[in-house]
């Protein structure tokens, strides 16, 4: 169509805008909506008013809200964030701009599916699956311990470090399984199954954190059925803290995360065992050993009353009285040889005292006649010739008779 | 109360598993404990404890986290990925 000057209508600025703005305010679609898209271009100006785009792939809308209702938000807006916000589109003519006025904001697919999260759980409440006496005791010391979730991801490698690291001794059995999206709910179902068939003590299902859409999978009413039904007890530990489904209702234990479950999954540890092995040895080791010291008491005094009614302390008890004799055959023989000696040893004395030459030494003279027989005792025979023996040698003397008599 | 465990065939140490070995080897300090048995009794209960404790410590020393995964209905070793 060409343009021409002479078109069939003529309108101002302000005539074309406000036409818009009837269009689209009585369009009841457009009054009130849903729109579902992610933040940009987010700005909360002084006024309380907030701004923001909301977009997809291929368009965008501008967005406001006034301050009342921006105010009443539960949701912390951010740029990126999906949300779906609810309001009216309106015409902002000094700008030409269409806007979404917005008064509500929810992050994209939760109340829907919050909605359909509390109808599952409270129909499965009243079949009862989730009562008390229903939940069965976690073993304390499992053998084996069966795991359903993604064989990739943190989730698996936190649970195995941290059974590791509790209880080496355990054997695990993974029944690998995605764990979101519409494939999930069927192969987690699958997974308990066959882990049932391998008769394992204890379940653990779990993932990692992420959105009420991510965690959907554990919300599927077959999953939480399964989970309930199964023979062996089964933990839950999906998501986070503050994360929910129907499974952790569902499970015999709920745990706030993976690596949880997995602690809740091993009560005792590598640790606890070792003091008990410990414990023990000592008990087997301290018992043995007063036995065999109460044992060797009773030995002991057997011997000792042995040793006392032995011959051996007779023999000993007869060595003793021949050693007394000897020694008392040996004191009263050389007492007698010393007597013996100290009586020689007087008479001996006793000869020396009498030895001629000792008595010289004396200064006593031996007075010999000449003839040599006589000795001189008696002034009357010292007549004539005489030898006179002194200590060192002799002399001759002679003594006349008239000399002798004079004397006299 | 002392364990009749002492007196029926005993499997041999190194078949029982740590559960078993430890059950076995609280039965024969209770046993030690009781003080009735005869000593060569007693001295049996001391070495087969003294073997129940070593088996037992090398259990958990030598503990290495078994881990398969269900391929089907049948176990196959699971290979994690390296970090």
């Amino acid at each position: 169509m060409q343009p021409t000057l002479f078109s069939s209508i003529h309108l101002t600025v302000s005539q074309l805008t406000f036409h818009i703005r009837k269009q689209l305010e009585n369009d009841p679609t457009l009054q009130d909506v849903w729109v579902e898209g992610e933040i940009s271009n987010l700005s909360r100006p002084a006024s309380g008013h907030v701004y923001f785009t909301l977009k997809d792939k291929n368009a965008s809308l501008r967005c406001m809200m006034w301050k009342p209702e921006a105010a009443r938000l539960r949701v912390n807006l951010q740029d990126g964030m999906a949300i779906e916000a609810h309001g009216r589109i309106t015409v902002y003519e000094p700008q030409g701009q269409y806007q979404l006025a917005v008064n509500l904001i929810q992050p994209k697919g939760e109340g829907a599916l919050y909605q359909e999260f509390l109808r599952l759980k409270a129909m499965l409440e009243s079949e009862g699956l989730f009562a008390p006496e229903r939940k069965r005791p976690i073993p304390q010391l499992p053998h084996k311990i069966g795991i359903v979730t993604s064989a990739t991801g943190a989730a698996l490698r936190d649970m195995l470090n941290t059974l590791r690291r509790r209880l080496p001794l355990a054997q695990v059995i993974l029944a690998p399984s995605p764990v979101q999206g519409v494939e999930a709910p069927p192969a987690l179902v699958k997974g308990i199954q066959l882990l049932n068939y391998q008769l394992p003590d204890v379940i653990i299902i779990a993932r990692g954190g992420g959105s009420i859409e991510d965690l959907w999978a554990f919300n599927d009413e077959r999953v939480g059925r399964a989970v309930a039904e199964s023979k062996a007890p089964v933990i839950c530990g999906v998501g986070h803290e503050t994360d929910f489904t129907l499974c952790d209702f569902a499970a015999d234990l709920r745990a706030p995360t993976p690596t949880a479950a997995a602690e809740l999954a091993t009560p005792i540890t590598l640790f606890d065992l070792s003091r008990d092995l410990l414990s023990a040895r000592t008990r087997l080791t301290s018992l043995t050993l007063n036995l065999l010291a109460e044992q060797k008491a009773v030995i002991s005094s057997f011997i000792s009353r042995l040793k006392y009614i032995s011959p051996e302390r007779r023999i000993q008890s007869a060595y003793q009285h021949l050693d007394e004799l000897s020694r008392r055959a040996f004191s009263a023989l050389t007492h007698g040889i010393q007597i013996q000696i100290s009586n020689v040893n007087g008479i001996s004395k006793r000869l020396l005292s009498l030895n001629p030459e000792g008595i010289l030494s004396r200064g006593y003279a031996i007075i010999t006649r000449k003839d040599d027989h006589m000795v001189v005792s008696k002034v009357s025979q010292a007549r004539g010739e005489m030898k006179v023996r002194v200590s060192d040698g002799e002399f001759e003397v002679n003594r006349g008779l008239d000399t002798a008599a004079v004397i006299e | 109360m002392p364990k009749a465990s002492a007196k029926k065939s005993e499997k041999p140490v190194d078949e029982l598993s740590y559960e078993e070995a430890l059950a076995e080897l609280e039965g024969l300090v209770a046993s030690l404990e009781d003080e009735q048995n005869p000593l060569e009794d007693s001295m049996r209960h001391f070495e087969r404890g003294q073997a129940l404790v070593a088996h037992c410590s090398a259990l958990l020393e030598s503990a290495q986290l078994k881990v398969q995964k269900l391929s089907g209905e049948s176990l196959i070793p699971f290979e994690e990925e390296s970090e």
